[in-house]
C-alpha cells in the first residue's frame, strides 16, 4: 500500500463556490426526473418512502381506532368486516413493499454509499433512476389495486384465498389482486437492480486503499443486504408470476382441484420473504455501527465480528424460512431443522448488539437525536429478538402461531429495528443531504414520543398473544380489551411522535440553521465532502484511512463542527 | 483521480472516451464492472427460472406417472430442433463477442443477424407446438379438455367411426373419481369401452401404436402407454406452458435486445476498444440457451 499524504486544506476537495451544491445544479422538474446523480434519486427516494410510511401509517390507525371496541369501533357488522381485512392488508403491503425494504437502502443508500466509497456515483446510475421509477410504477399499481377492489389477502397473499377472492368494489373487474401483486413484482425489480448496482459499485469503485476492511460497516450492511436482494427477490418474482397465471389463466399449480398445492406457495412466498427480513433490518444495523461509534466517540468494538456477522445473516437467513410454517403440515424433521437454523440465524445479530455496547463502554457518550433513536433501537431490537426466539421454539409456536405475539415480534423487530434505524440514519445525514440542522430538543421529544408510544402499542400485544388472541381479527373477546385500549392510546401517541417529527424536519428545510462539514465529529468519508455534497462528490479521491478513527477530529466552535485538527500529523500508512 | 483517455480518434470506430461514463476511470474498469453486473442480473434470471424448476421437482418426485404420460404429447423431435437452433444461435452469438473484439463490421452486423433469425426459428417451432396443443386442448390445467391421446391418436381411433358420436371425451376439471378400467380410456366416460386387444390395450389403439412405431425412426423406442390415463395430467401441461413461456418471453426480449444491438452494431459503435454491450447481450443469450437446455430433456425427454 501507498503512503497517502492527505491534503489538509483542501481534503475532499477543491473549494467550489459557495451554493453551489448537487440541488443547485441543474434546475427545473426535468431535472429531477432524467437524473443521475445518486444523490437526487436517494432524495426522491426518501420522499417517496416516508410518504408511503404515512399512507401505511393511515391504514394502522385505522386498524387500532377500529380495535378500540372489542365489537369493532369503524367496522361493525359482517358485511364490513371485509374492509379490516383491507387495512391490515395493505398496512403490511405498503410499509413492507413501499417503506422497509426499500427505505434505507434506496433513500440513504442511494445517497451516501458512493460518498462513503469516495466515489463520484454508483455503478450504474442509469439502472439507478431505472429502479426508482420501478418503484414508483410499483407503488401506483399498489395504489390502483386499492382503488379497484382493495386487496384482502392479508400480505402474504396465501392460496387459495388470493386466487379466488374477486373483490369488485367499482364494477371495474375483479383484478385488484393481479394489480397489487404485479405492483409487488415491479417493486420486486427495482429491489434486485439497487442491490445489482451496490454490488458492483462496492466492487469497483473503492478508492485506492481501502481495502474491503477499512469500509465502514454501513457499507457492510450495504453489501450483506444487496446479496440478499439479489439472491432472494427473484424468487418472489415468479412466486408473484405464478400467482397472477394461476388467477387470470387457471395454471392449477396451487390449486388442489387441479392436482396442485397450495403450501407450495407458502414455501416459495417464505423462501424470499424471510431473507427479505434480513433486508430490513441490515442496513438499520449498519447504521447503528455508525452513529453509536460516531456519538460514543469511540472506535467501533469489533469491526470484523460486525462485518462478518452481516454476511452470516444473510447466508443463513436464506435457510430458516419455515419457521413460518410450523403448524401448516411440513414434516416434523423438517420443522425441527427449520427450529434449530432458527436459533443459529439469532447469534450474529447478537454478536453485533455486544459489541455495540462494548463500543459505547467507556466512550463519550453524547445523546444527540440519532444517539437517542440508536438507543431505542438497541432495546427494542434485543427485545424484538428473543421474542422471535420464543417463536423459532417448535412447541411454543403452536400456541403462539398467527397471535398477537407474532404480530407483537415483528413490529420489535421491524419497527423497533428498521425504523429507529432509519430514523436514525435520516437525522444523521439530514445535514449532509439538506444542508440544514434540524432543532435538537424536538428532535429528542420525537424519539421518546415514539418510543414511548411504540412500547405502548405493542408490549402489550406480546402479553394478549400468549393469551391466545389471535391476529388480523376485527373484533375480539371482552377479555381482551385493556389490553387493544392501550394499544391503540400508543398507536395515537406515536401519530403525535411521528407529525412532531415532520413538522420539526420541514421546518428546518426553511428555517434551520446552515449545516456544518462535519457536525457529528465522524470519521466516515461522507462527511469531508462539503455540505451539501457538490454534484460530483468529490474533485479528487479524499483520503482512506480509518473510518473509526476520530482522533484527529476537534470540535472547532466557529463553524460548530468538527474539524482535522491543524496541529496533528496523520497517521501514514503502509 | 480521473483519467480521461488521450487516444486519437480512430476513423474506422469511435474512441472509448464517447462511451466513458464520468465516474469510472478506466474502459477496463467500466467493463469489468458492467461484466459482474451482468452476472449478478443472470443469477437472478437463473433464481428467477428456480422456481419452476422446484415445482417440477416436486410434482414429478410426488406424481412420476403424471409426467411419464403426458409428456408423450409432446413431439420430441421439433424440441431437438429447438435446442440445435438454440445452441447454433449461441455460437453465433460467442463468434459475433469476438467480431466485435476484432472490429469486423459487417461479420459482427451478420452473425447477429444470424441469432436473430435462429431465435425467429425457435420463437416459430415454439409456434407450432403451442397451436398443436391449443387443437388437441392440452393446454394448461384450467383449460385442459384433451381430444387426443398421446400420439395423436383421436377418439375416433380408440372408438371407431360410429362411436364417435356417441363418445364425448370428458375430462372434468375436478378429478373424477378414477375407476378402474381397462386400456386407455378418456376418464369419467360412460360410453361403451372399445374392445380389448391384447395387454388390455384397445385393439385400435394398439394397431395405430404400432404402425405409428414402425413409421418413426429406430431411435424412439416409446413403450406405449399401457396403464391406465393417470389422475391430473393437466399439471404436467401446467408446468410445460409456465416454463416454456417464461423462456419464450425471455427468447423475445434477448432478440429485442439482440436486434438493438444489431443496429447499434451497423452504426459502427463498436470495436476494440468498446463491445460491452455485444458482450453483455451475448452473456445473456447463452443464459438464455442454457435454460433450454435444462427444459428440454426434463420435458420431452422423460423415460
Amino acid at each position: 500500500m501507498t503512503t497517502i499524504t492527505p491534503d489538509l486544506a483542501h481534503s475532499g476537495g477543491v473549494p467550489v463556490s459557495a451554493g453551489d451544491n448537487y440541488l443547485t445544479h441543474g434546475r427545473g422538474i426535468a431535472s429531477w426526473i432524467f437524473t443521475l446523480d445518486h444523490k437526487r434519486i436517494g432524495v426522491m427516494y426518501l420522499v417517496s418512502v416516508l410518504s408511503a410510511f404515512f399512507l401505511g401509517g393511515i391504514f394502522a390507525m385505522v386498524i387500532r381506532t377500529q380495535l378500540i371496541n372489542p365489537n369493532g369501533a369503524i367496522f361493525t357488522d359482517q358485511a364490513h368486516f371485509r374492509y379490516y381485512n383491507e387495512m391490515f392488508t395493505l398496512h403490511g403491503a405498503v410499509m413492507i413493499f413501499l417503506v422497509l425494504i426499500p427505505g434505507i437502502p434506496g433513500a440513504l443508500g442511494n445517497f451516501v454509499l458512493p460518498i462513503m466509497l469516495g466515489a463520484k456515483d454508483v455503478a450504474f446510475p442509469r439502472l439507478n433512476l431505472g429502479s426508482y421509477y420501478l418503484y414508483v410504477s410499483g407503488a401506483l399499481l399498489a395504489i390502483l389495486a386499492i382503488v379497484v377492489g382493495g386487496v384482502e389477502t392479508g400480505w402474504t397473499f396465501y392460496t387459495p384465498y388470493s386466487v379466488t377472492t374477486d373483490v369488485d368494489k367499482l364494477g371495474l373487474g375483479k383484478h385488484a389482486v393481479e394489480f397489487m401483486v404485479f405492483g409487488v413484482f415491479l417493486l420486486g425489480f427495482s429491489s434486485i437492480f439497487t442491490g445489482m448496482n451496490f454490488i458492483v459499485t462496492m466492487h469497483k469503485l473503492r478508492p485506492p486503499g481501502m481495502t474491503w476492511f477499512r469500509m465502514p460497516l454501513f457499507l457492510w450492511a450495504i453489501y450483506a443486504t444487496s446479496i440478499i436482494q439479489v439472491l432472494a427477490t427473484p424468487v418472489l418474482g415468479i412466486t408473484l408470476l405464478l400467482l397472477i397465471a394461476e388467477r387470470t389463466l387457471k395454471v392449477g399449480i396451487f390449486n388442489p382441484a387441479y392436482g396442485g398445492d397450495p403450501v407450495l406457495f407458502q414455501h416459495f412466498f417464505w423462501f424470499y420473504s424471510h431473507p427479505a427480513v434480513y433486508i430490513m433490518i441490515l442496513p438499520a444495523m449498519g447504521i447503528m455501527s455508525e452513529v453509536i461509534a460516531t456519538f460514543s466517540r469511540k472506535h467501533i468494538f469489533g469491526y470484523k465480528f460486525i462485518a462478518l456477522s452481516s454476511i452470516a445473516i444473510a447466508i443463513i437467513g436464506f435457510l430458516v424460512w419455515g419457521h413460518h410454517m410450523f403448524p401448516n403440515g411440513q414434516s416434523t424433521m423438517l420443522a425441527t431443522i427449520f427450529s434449530f437454523l432458527t436459533m443459529a440465524v439469532a447469534i450474529p445479530s447478537a454478536i453485533k448488539v455486544w459489541n455495540w455496547l462494548a463500543t459505547m463502554y467507556r466512550g463519550s457518550i453524547d445523546l444527540k437525536t440519532p444517539m437517542c433513536y440508536a438507543m431505542g433501537f438497541l432495546f427494542l431490537f434485543a427485545i424484538g429478538g428473543l421474542t422471535g426466539v420464543f417463536l423459532g421454539t417448535l412447541s411454543v409456536d403452536v400456541h403462539l402461531h398467527d397471535t398477537y405475539f407474532v404480530v407483537a415480534h415483528f413490529h420489535y423487530v421491524m419497527f423497533g429495528g428498521t425504523m429507529m434505524g432509519f430514523l436514525a440514519g435520516i437525522h444523521y445525514w439530514w445535514p449532509k443531504i439538506t444542508g440544514k440542522m434540524y432543532n435538537e430538543t424536538l428532535g429528542r421529544i420525537g424519539c421518546v414520543l415514539v418510543f414511548i408510544g411504540f412500547n405502548l402499542t405493542f408490549f402489550p400485544q406480546f402479553i394478549m398473544g400468549s393469551h391466545g388472541m389471535p391476529r388480523r381479527y376485527a373484533t375480539y373477546l371482552p377479555e381482551f380489551y385493556p389490553y387493544h385500549i392501550m394499544s391503540s392510546m400508543g398507536a395515537y401517541i406515536q401519530l403525535i411522535g411521528f407529525l412532531l417529527t415532520a413538522a420539526y424536519l420541514v421546518h428546518s428545510l426553511f428555517k434551520g440553521p446552515k449545516a456544518p462539514r462535519n457536525p457529528w465529529g465522524s470519521a466516515t468519508l461522507e462527511w469531508v465532502c462539503q455540505t451539501p455534497p457538490p454534484h460530483d462528490n468529490f474533485k479528487t479521491p479524499p483520503a482512506v484511512g480509518d473510518p473509526y478513527d476520530m482522533s484527529m477530529l476537534v470540535w472547532d466552535e466557529r463553524t460548530g463542527g468538527y474539524v482535522r485538527d491543524p496541529n496533528r500529523q496523520p497517521q501514514v500508512e503502509h | 483521480m480521473t483519467t480521461v483517455a488521450q487516444e486519437s480518434h480512430e476513423p474506422h470506430e469511435h474512441g472509448n472516451e464517447e462511451h466513458l461514463a464520468h465516474h469510472w476511470d478506466t474502459p477496463k474498469q467500466q467493463f469489468d464492472a458492467g461484466k459482474l453486473g451482468i452476472w449478478l442480473f443472470l443469477t437472478t434470471e437463473i433464481l428467477l427460472f428456480s422456481g419452476l424448476f422446484c415445482a417440477y421437482s416436486v410434482y414429478r418426485a410426488n406424481h412420476p406417472e403424471v409426467f411419464e404420460y403426458a409428456h408423450l404429447y409432446l413431439n420430441k423431435w421439433l424440441g431437438a430442433v429447438n435446442t440445435i437452433v438454440l445452441i447454433f444461435s449461441s455460437l453465433t452469438m460467442a463468434w459475433g463477442v469476438r467480431a466485435a473484439q476484432l472490429g469486423q463490421k459487417k461479420l459482427l452486423v451478420t452473425l447477429l443477424g444470424i441469432t436473430l433469425a435462429c431465435g425467429g426459428v425457435f420463437m416459430c417451432v415454439k409456434f407450432v407446438e403451442y397451436k398443436d396443443k391449443w387443437s388437441h386442448g392440452t393446454l394448461w390445467a384450467g383449460e385442459y379438455h384433451p381430444h387426443v391421446l398421446p400420439g395423436g391418436v383421436t377418439k375416433a381411433d380408440v372408438f371407431g367411426p360410429g362411436g364417435a358420436a356417441a363418445a364425448t371425451p370428458t375430462l372434468p376439471n375436478a378429478p373424477a373419481t378414477q375407476k378402474a378400467f381397462d386400456g386407455p380410456i378418456f376418464e369419467g366416460s360412460t360410453v361403451a369401452r372399445a374392445p380389448a386387444g391384447p395387454a388390455g390395450l384397445s385393439a385400435a389403439w394398439v394397431e395405430k401404436e404400432s404402425a405409428r412405431e414402425e413409421h418413426l425412426s429406430v431411435r424412439d423406442t416409446e413403450r406405449p402407454w399401457t396403464g391406465p390415463v393417470p389422475k391430473n395430467t393437466q399439471i404436467f401441461f401446467s408446468i410445460y406452458f409456465l416454463m416454456t413461456g417464461l423462456h419464450g418471453l425471455h427468447v423475445l426480449a434477448g432478440m429485442a435486445v439482440i436486434g438493438w444491438i444489431m443496429l447499434r452494431a451497423s452504426r459502427g459503435e463498436f470495436g476494440p476498444k468498446y463491445f460491452n454491450p455485444v458482450d453483455f447481450v451475448g452473456l445473456y443469450w447463452h443464459v438464455v440457451d442454457i435454460v433450454w437446455i435444462f427444459l428440454f430433456p426434463l420435458l420431452y425427454l422423460i423415460h
